[in-house]
């Protein structure tokens, strides 16, 4: 059993047509209807962000991105840096981008397989993009389950403080596929107002 | 030749996602890579797709696709003279 005592310091949601951290609406679009890639543009607009390579993201880096983005806001990171990670969780993996990329090889008469696609089938692309962002070079890890497991986020980022590689982790879940959608992310770290608990895990993420 | 220019704009914004470049800021002799509009690898495999898709153009040589993706004056040239579609 990990025993090292780490806190949440910040954390985030976009769900239902609303971007929020610590339990503050940041940012949010009248009608729920609105389709994700909105949101996030929005957001991305509203906040004067400049980063084109966001636009060829799909859908769950581009939530992921954003993610991280309001999670980090006004926190400074020295860059690059060995010692932040990154685990993050979701339960559809990278099945939308696995989608549209079947569609493009399903038709032997019209087979073009799209490069910018495939290279998002994978879930773990996301926390590259976040990494590259950010210039994060520390330890990373994406988990898939049916639903946010909150014990093994727990145990896996106690550990990662507890061999001490790392001085803070970014944590969540980010979650995407034929146009639901959910991401919950929260920074641990030494300091901080909540402890990292399993309880206090299954709290932000409900 | 001119349309043809055109023409490669705009699929070019729409393949390559690039949302926040409008057609005027593309000029015919810019560099697409590097300083220019700043592609990167993956735009590269995606012009040569679009290249085969929309042309009929199937490039296997690496050093062949430098230098017709130099700027959109050199991309419309070669498909011009090679299009089979």
């Amino acid at each position: 059993m990990n025993t090292s005592t780490v806190y949440i310091s910040h954390w985030c949601s976009i769900e239902a047509g609303e971007i929020k951290r610590n339990g503050e609406i940041l940012f949010s679009k009248e009608s729920e209807e609105i389709e994700l890639n909105d949101l996030l543009k929005a957001y991305y607009r509203e906040k004067n962000i400049s980063y084109p390579k966001f636009f060829k993201m799909d859908t769950l880096s581009k939530l992921a991105f954003i993610g991280s983005e309001v999670l980090l806001e006004n926190i400074e990171l020295e860059k690059p840096n060995l010692d932040v990670g990154l685990v993050l969780s979701n339960s559809n993996s990278s099945l939308e981008s696995d989608k549209n990329h079947c569609e493009s090889i399903s038709d032997k008469d019209n087979f073009y397989p799209s490069p910018a696609v495939f290279v998002y089938t994978l879930a773990n692309i996301c926390l590259a993009e976040i990494s590259i962002r950010h210039t994060l070079q520390g330890e990373n890890a994406f988990f898939i389950s049916e639903k946010f497991d909150a014990e093994t986020m727990w145990n896996y980022t106690q550990y990662m403080f507890e061999t001490n590689r790392v001085n803070r982790v970014i944590c969540g879940w980010v979650d995407y596929l034929d146009g639901g959608y959910k991401l919950v992310f929260y920074l641990v770290e030494k300091q901080g107002n909540k402890q990292h608990t399993i309880e206090e895990l299954q709290n932000i993420f409900n | 030749m001119e349309d043809l220019k055109k023409e490669l704009k705009v699929k070019i914004i729409e393949v390559l996602n690039l949302e926040d470049i409008e057609l005027s800021e593309i000029g015919d002799q810019d560099a697409l890579f590097g300083d220019g509009l700043g592609l990167d690898s993956i735009d590269a495999l995606e012009l040569i797709v679009l290249m085969d898709k929309d042309y009929g153009i199937k490039l296997s040589d690496p050093k062949e696709g430098r230098e017709i993706f130099q700027s959109i004056e050199t991309m419309a040239a070669y498909i011009a003279a090679h299009r089979t579609k």
